[in-house]
């Protein structure tokens, strides 16, 4: 691979080189700088300091190898050097890829290589402007996925705190444990409000399912009157704040579980349960009847006439032609609809008792309360099991696509 | 197809919850603080209580919002709530608003082995009629001793000295202690604390000194907060329960030592909130009958380094249950520990809370 490029590279002129480097490691010292120096000349130190060592090593580099492979690994040893130095085994580590990568970028920058994917006629500016969007592309992304991927590792913490220790970060096997999942499996808290997610969501959903299908259908006919003001209000638990619709249906709610628990004599948790599958209902009724709608809109009515004609009752044409065509979108509302309520606390925190307690009830007063990293196990088994949903409806999706001959292969 | 599935469905469901709901028909919920306290219950009175009587007990952490709860669910009509673990100073909010139950304490609950009267056993502790006392607390400040060097903080004052101390400290979000903490470090007399904080003047005292290390303050709102902090080495000292202290450096093994000075003592116990059926009022007053009794309230404290409420409890308190250490040196009541310290004013805080609570808010957003 070295070969291929150093034979007919070309290098930029060396003070470019230098000064890229240089800039960049200042700016990346300037952030280090900003959160661990107390006074200026020690912040400035820091800035000048690292983009000197940078354009040294630089310079180093690239006046004694010739090749970018042998500088990477000469680097690479010299970062994993450095690295054990600081923090054994995981410092090793993060030495060894930050060498590589230093000396990679700085092969990458002197022999113009930047140049090489690209069209040979595109100015600097573009080039450049390549290379800021996909900085920008790979920054959003980094923001959204970090924050998820930084509670993983933790909720193999062997201490009860949200932090990585130092046996962590030098990855010896004392500073991990499965306690945290050990517990979820065993406390009672967490087993039953597990039990109450999986038993309300699936409800509430099936419920807004129903509802929010018959809704979107029933409002997609051109005769029904007022239907825009219908479908506002029937979507308003989307738009209006939460705290506002949650303070509303706690007390309509209490009034009703009175009314269930005094007048009918129902048992008091069998009534909490119905209020917090009603509550949740509610809330993902909209997702339901905008998918819907956006499916009905691509549906062809003549079809339900033809069925008509040949004889069909309008519950049979719904279940056998319209419901078929516009499954998907019931399906994705669905989706939607059990997520809501999987993830809804605040309406639960006020519609619901603790005999109703759900997962992200748990977590929050976890959070709030006890700052364990159970919690951090919960929402590592949580990301796995939607990353696996999303997958299997995803190849469910494709698998149907594919029998149906509407995509190759 | 569809419809048969969804009929199914619902059918099961229906089915289903009435049989879920059977088995929870005998039941308790239980409100608390959560984390290492709402632990220690659970192993001194929840777990041998649930085994005594079959009941299963039902955990709300929402001690916090109590007082706000307990009032919504009244005005609602719906209490769900049968049993509510408060501090005193709540618990007497609630016997005045007429939300928590009147007990009488001499035959609700469990006289001591030896024959005293329960009213006599906790004595002044008792500080409203509906208070069930359980523990006595103390708010107290922990620190990092790898941040300190060889000069560890002993005195409330070391909060404040910024150069000798330097770093974050963390404070309760609240102008309680706070602001008595300020002033005994602005050199007013502990006796004339109250007095001076009456004042329009000595607020501004108490918060003008509080200011002198606004910058490097980090607000905390629950318990749990200043251990995380200490933990992740955030904070070079801040104030907590010392119960959570005592997890943090005993159970959790952190670099923290305890700064005693000038600890604030409260009370935490139950109430039973007003209003409960016949039948759920009776299940809450046993379950209050067995876990405020003298052997209950001693075995609290092998949990976690609160003092038991009750004199007949303190000389059966012993080693902790799984660490095997004596509990006597952690407990803020020990004489060591107890050398310089606040009782919680409640007649004070009652009659000034909502001013100084206001002029503590707009103090903090400026």
């Amino acid at each position: 691979m070295s070969s291929k490029f150093t034979e007919n590279a070309v290098p930029v002129s060396l003070p470019f080189t230098l000064s890229l480097v240089g800039l960049l490691v200042a700016a990346v010292s300037f952030v280090a700088g900003v959160s661990t120096a107390s006074v200026f000349s020690e912040f400035l130190l820091t800035v000048v300091g690292g983009a000197v060592v940078a354009i040294g090593f630089a310079y180093a580099l690239i006046s004694v190898f010739g090749t970018a492979r042998a500088a990477m690994v000469v680097s690479a040893l010299l970062g994993a050097v450095a690295g054990a130095a600081i923090g054994r085994l995981g410092g090793a580590l993060a030495g060894l890829l930050l060498g590589t990568a230093v000396a990679r970028f700085i092969f990458w920058i002197h022999y113009r290589e930047y140049r090489r994917p690209l069209a040979p006629y595109l100015t600097s500016e573009q080039v450049l402007w390549h290379y800021t969007f996909r900085f920008i592309c790979g920054a959003i992304f980094v923001f959204l996925i970090t924050p998820i991927l930084v509670v993983m590792p933790l909720s193999f913490n062997a201490q009860d705190f949200f932090t990585f220790t130092p046996e962590m970060l030098r990855f010896e096997a004392d500073g991990y444990s499965l306690k945290h999942y050990r517990d979820f499996f065993t406390n009672n808290e967490w087993q039953r409000s597990f039990k109450n997610s999986v038993i309300i969501a699936p409800i509430a959903t099936v419920l807004s399912v129903s509802l929010g299908t018959l809704a979107a259908i029933g409002l997609s006919q051109s005769h029904v009157p007022g239907r825009r003001a219908i479908m506002a209000i029937l979507i308003s638990p989307m738009i209006v704040p939460l705290i506002i619709s949650a303070t509303g249906m706690f007390f309509f709610y209490s009034w009703i579980g009175n009314f269930l628990e005094g007048t009918l004599g129902l048992n008091k948790t069998f009534v909490g349960y119905v209020k917090v599958i009603l509550a949740h209902a509610v809330l993902g009724i909209p997702f339901v009847i905008i998918t819907v709608t956006a499916t009905l809109v691509g549906f062809d009515r003549s079809l339900t006439r033809a069925a008509a004609n040949m004889g069909a009752d309008p519950v049979t044409t719904f279940f056998r032609v319209q419901m078929p065509l516009i499954l998907p979108g019931v399906i994705s509302g669905g989706l939607f609809a059990f997520i809501t309520s999987f993830d809804e606390v605040v309406v639960v925190l006020f519609v619901g008792s603790a005999s109703q307690k759900t997962l992200p009830w748990q977590m929050f007063t976890g959070l709030r309360e006890q700052i364990s990293p159970t919690i951090l196990a919960v929402a590592t088994i949580l990301v796995v099991i939607s990353i696996a949903l999303l997958t299997t409806v995803e190849l469910l999706r494709r698998r149907s696509e594919r029998l149906r001959g509407l995509s190759p292969g | 197809m569809k419809l048969k599935f969804l009929m199914v469905t619902t059918a099961a469901a229906m089915i289903a919850s009435p049989v879920l709901a059977a088995d929870m028909a005998d039941e308790l919920t239980i409100v608390s603080w959560g984390g290492a306290y709402s632990k220690s219950q659970l192993r001194a009175y929840h777990e041998p209580y649930s085994e005594m009587s079959g009941t299963t007990i039902i955990n709300d952490d929402s001690s916090a919002e109590a007082v706000a709860k307990l009032r919504a669910m009244n005005e609602a009509g719906n209490v769900t709530w049968d049993v509510v673990d408060v501090v005193a100073a709540d618990a007497m909010r609630l016997c005045d608003e007429g939300l928590a139950l009147e007990i009488d304490h001499d035959t609700m609950l469990a006289a001591a082995p030896d024959g005293t009267l329960a009213s006599e056993d906790f004595g002044d502790l008792i500080v409203s009629d509906c208070f069930i006392p359980q523990i006595v607390y103390s708010t107290a400040f922990g620190y990092r001793t790898d941040l300190v060097g060889d000069n560890p903080p002993d005195d409330i004052c070391d909060v404040f000295d910024l150069e000798a101390y330097p770093g974050k400290r963390s404070l309760e979000k609240r102008p309680i202690n706070n602001m008595e903490w300020a002033l005994l470090c602005d050199g007013v007399d502990k006796a004339d604390v109250y007095s001076v904080l009456e004042t329009s003047e000595g607020q501004d005292r108490a918060l003008a000194k509080l200011g002198t290390i606004k910058d490097s303050v980090i607000w905390w709102s629950a318990g749990a907060d200043t251990p995380q902090l200490l933990a992740d080495g955030e904070i070079v000292m801040g104030s907590t329960y010392n119960g959570r202290l005592f997890s943090v450096i005993e159970e959790q093994h952190q670099p923290v030592g305890m700064l005693w000075d000038a600890q604030v003592f409260d009370l935490d116990g139950w109430i039973i909130p007003a209003g409960l059926s016949a039948e759920r009022q009776a299940r809450a007053l046993d379950y209050i009958m067995f876990a405020t009794d003298t052997q209950r309230l001693a075995d609290q404290a092998k949990f976690i380094s609160y003092g038991p409420a009750r004199a007949s409890s303190a000389p059966m308190v012993g080693k902790h249950a799984d660490l095997g250490i004596d509990m006597a040196p952690h407990m803020p009541t020990d004489p060591n520990n107890a050398k310089n310290t606040f009782l919680y004013n409640y007649e004070f805080w009652a009659d000034y809370r909502d001013d100084i609570d206001a002029k503590f808010q707009a103090w903090l957003a400026q």
